[in-house]
């Protein structure tokens, strides 16, 4: 750790606090994660990677730095990584995942924005996140108010662009997002000060439809009946594909899904026989949450797929690779994009469809709606979810919740009720 | 004859004990949770030769650790326990100590349910810290509320605020009655309202500490315009349900 230290301190961090924050979320992770039971081996390669976000990998990117290129933070997967990596940006996702940084966001802001927006601001301001000094840029992206707002902060001391997301699905919101695809490219070609060319373009299409394909297929693993990999190892795997380099990424994860293939061969599961199905459908869980995950799967459940943006969403369509102008690349990509269902969107009948279907495919006991507090979009959606699932004979259950403890007793009370009921 | 089964409850404010043999209720125990749950239920259990023990509450998870018995959450062993004293019994009003429950029941299992989230707010320690703010007893407090002349409306939900709301209104000089109706008021429209999202069907039971809180039943029984069916002992059946599991898992063996 100690040459680590040395690297947060030149980065201007609190080391100490920083030192506080590694503690937490590693507590949280033994407690939750670490606690499991027949875990694939092959998993050692996914904790590490989590437990290196802040070492290994940000040497990793001051090293590509070294050499020129930059590195930029993201907070939504609607921003399309391939466009950046075409020109060696390298993106990241930044979104927090710890509660212990929430109290530092709401010291300025808000209460009643979700936790995720203050669990990031909270890493930000209290000088934790190894991230914020070494991004040449952040985008952001119009997904909801809160986040909205936080730009308009954040760009009066960092370099800052917002893509704007279109709110509905009609021909004028594709178009503008075309459009805002296009800005984005714009505006990386002026952080790399290159140009994009195709074939670069095509080689890192390559890459991410790889990575989408590999995570497409850990989610058919998981279709098993009894499933060989928990929900919250999937999570561990979704976490850290938001953070890894892809290319390695996509290498490990295939190695695991590998060992998966066997573990389904010789009947391994970490599961006991005949655990309920489980679907969450919803919010993200970033790295250290595993609050909701953790609390289903210790009750005895089996979690089989997440339709989320730690799940699903971030792997659902490739992007096709059959154009080779950029011009037809950039439109693919676009399109690709635009097919993910979040619930900024009105009307979004897309997902209400998506999650009885997904519920049907991977036949799931019941859905938990997994609702980060305050996240009005996908809350006020829950009812729609909760009508369509319920026509299709699925009991839900929907958890609204944020990344502290204190409602963990009466969590377990409603998810163990909710699993009675199945029986 | 002597067969006997046991189901605990470990409520957050109570702990409760049933026995139950073939013929069906031979004893129960309700003792407050204190500091040390796992030592009051084994004080209690000592006293019976049980064959089958079964735990609930808030404190399962302790239980079973401990006894070594399975568990079940307080939703499922409240609509199995209302169901025995009700066969007709499809919706299950459940307000204990730190939470409440609407439970809807079909064939006897639990169809659906309605659950408070993290405070006190609506449940039986809302009232407790109400009464005593009033300087009432629990029995003194519903007494006089039924008493009333009109209502106060209490606006908070918090029962921290709603303490000091009801200090100010001592303060204004409000009628302590009125003000004890205003309490019972507002935790009616908080259980009409989780009732509301989940709908209710007859026959109806009320379960739980505070279904012995008279002004509550006859405050909601008027609302609903239903009779509201109460046990003679709305405690218990949460660990009745216990024990009637329990029952049924020694006949499997």
């Amino acid at each position: 750790m100690s040459n680590y230290e040395k690297m947060w301190q030149e980065l201007g961090l609190d080391v100490g606090l920083h030192n506080e924050v590694l503690a937490s979320i590693d507590r949280t992770f033994q407690q939750t994660v670490g606690n499991q039971k027949h875990r694939p081996e092959r998993m050692k390669y996914f904790d590490n990677v989590l437990h290196e976000s802040h070492g290994g990998r940000i040497a990793e990117i001051l090293e590509a730095k070294s050499k020129g290129n930059k590195m930029i933070g993201t907070f939504c997967i609607y921003v399309p990584d391939e466009i950046a990596m075409a020109v060696d940006v390298i993106p990241i996702a930044l979104c927090g995942g710890t509660n212990f940084s929430v109290p530092y966001a709401e010291k300025t802001f808000p209460r009643d924005i979700c936790p995720l927006v203050k669990s990031t601001l909270g890493l930000a301001f209290s000088k934790t996140c190894p991230y914020a000094p070494i991004k040449s840029m952040a985008v952001g992206e119009t997904t909801c108010d809160a986040k909205k707002k936080t730009w308009d902060i954040l760009a009066q001391k960092v370099n800052f662009h917002v893509m704007e997301l279109p709110q509905k699905k009609e021909n004028i919101d594709v178009q503008l997002w075309h459009k805002e695809v296009r800005e984005f490219k714009d505006k990386v070609e002026g952080l790399a000060e290159k140009k994009i060319d195709s074939n670069k373009l095509a080689q890192a299409i390559k890459i991410m439809n790889n990575k989408r394909r590999a995570l497409e297929e850990l989610n058919e693993l998981r279709k098993n009946e009894p499933a060989p990999i928990s929900g919250l190892d999937a999570l561990v795997v979704m976490q850290a594909a938001l953070n890894d380099e892809p290319v390695r990424f996509t290498l490990k994860l295939n190695e695991l899904n590998l060992e998966l293939g066997e573990r389904i061969h010789k009947n391994i599961s970490p599961f006991i026989k005949g655990a309920k199905r489980i679907m969450i459908a919803g919010c993200p869980a970033v790295m250290g949450n595993w609050k909701v995950h953790f609390l289903v799967e210790s009750a005895g459940a089996a979690i089989i797929i997440d339709e989320s943006c730690t799940g699903t969403r971030y792997f659902d369509n490739l992007v096709d690779e059959r154009p080779t102008d950029l011009d037809g690349q950039l439109s693919a990509i676009a399109d690709r994009y635009m097919k993910i269902n979040c619930a900024c969107f009105t009307p979004n009948n897309e997902r209400i469809e998506d999650v009885v279907k997904k519920a049907k495919n991977y036949n799931v006991d019941g859905v938990v709606q997994y609702i980060l507090q305050y996240c009005h979009g996908y809350n006020v959606e829950a009812i729609r979810v909760d009508g369509a699932l319920k026509k299709a004979n699925v009991p839900s259950l929907k958890i609204e919740t944020d990344y502290s403890e204190e409602d963990v007793g009466q969590l377990r009370t409603r998810i163990e009720a909710f699993l009675e009921r199945l029986k | 004859m002597n067969i006997k089964t046991a189901g605990i409850d470990i409520g957050s404010r109570t702990l409760k004990v049933v026995i139950l043999n073939e013929c069906g209720l031979v004893d129960f125990r309700i003792v407050s949770t204190g500091v040390d749950p796992i030592g009051r239920a084994k004080e209690i259990l000592k006293d019976y030769n049980y064959d089958m023990l079964a735990a609930t509450g808030y404190g399962r998870h302790l239980a079973q650790a401990h006894f070594n018995c399975s568990v079940m959450t307080e939703i499922r062993a409240f609509a199995i326990g209302a169901h025995h004293l009700f066969p007709k019994c499809q919706t299950v009003i459940d307000v204990g100590g730190q939470d409440s429950k609407i439970i809807k029941i079909a064939d006897g299992r639990v169809a659906d349910f309605e659950m408070n989230d993290r405070c006190a707010a609506g449940t039986g320690r809302f009232l407790e810290v109400m009464a005593n703010t009033l300087g009432y007893s629990i029995e003194d407090f519903y007494r006089e509320a039924l008493q009333a002349k009109s209502s106060v409306s209490i606006n908070s939900m918090c029962t921290v605020f709603a303490e000091s709301e009801v200090i100010s209104l001592i303060a204004r000089g409000e009628d302590p009655k009125n003000i004890a109706l205003g309490l019972h008021q507002s935790i009616l429209n908080r259980l009409l309202a989780m009732m509301g999202r989940i709908g209710f069907e007859d026959d109806i039971i009320m379960a739980g500490g505070v279904a012995k809180n008279r002004c509550m039943v006859s405050l909601l029984g008027k609302k609903l315009g239903k009779k509201l069916f109460v046990p003679e002992e709305p405690q218990i059946v949460g660990a009745l349900g216990a024990a009637l599991v329990a029952e049924k898992e020694r006949r499997k063996i």
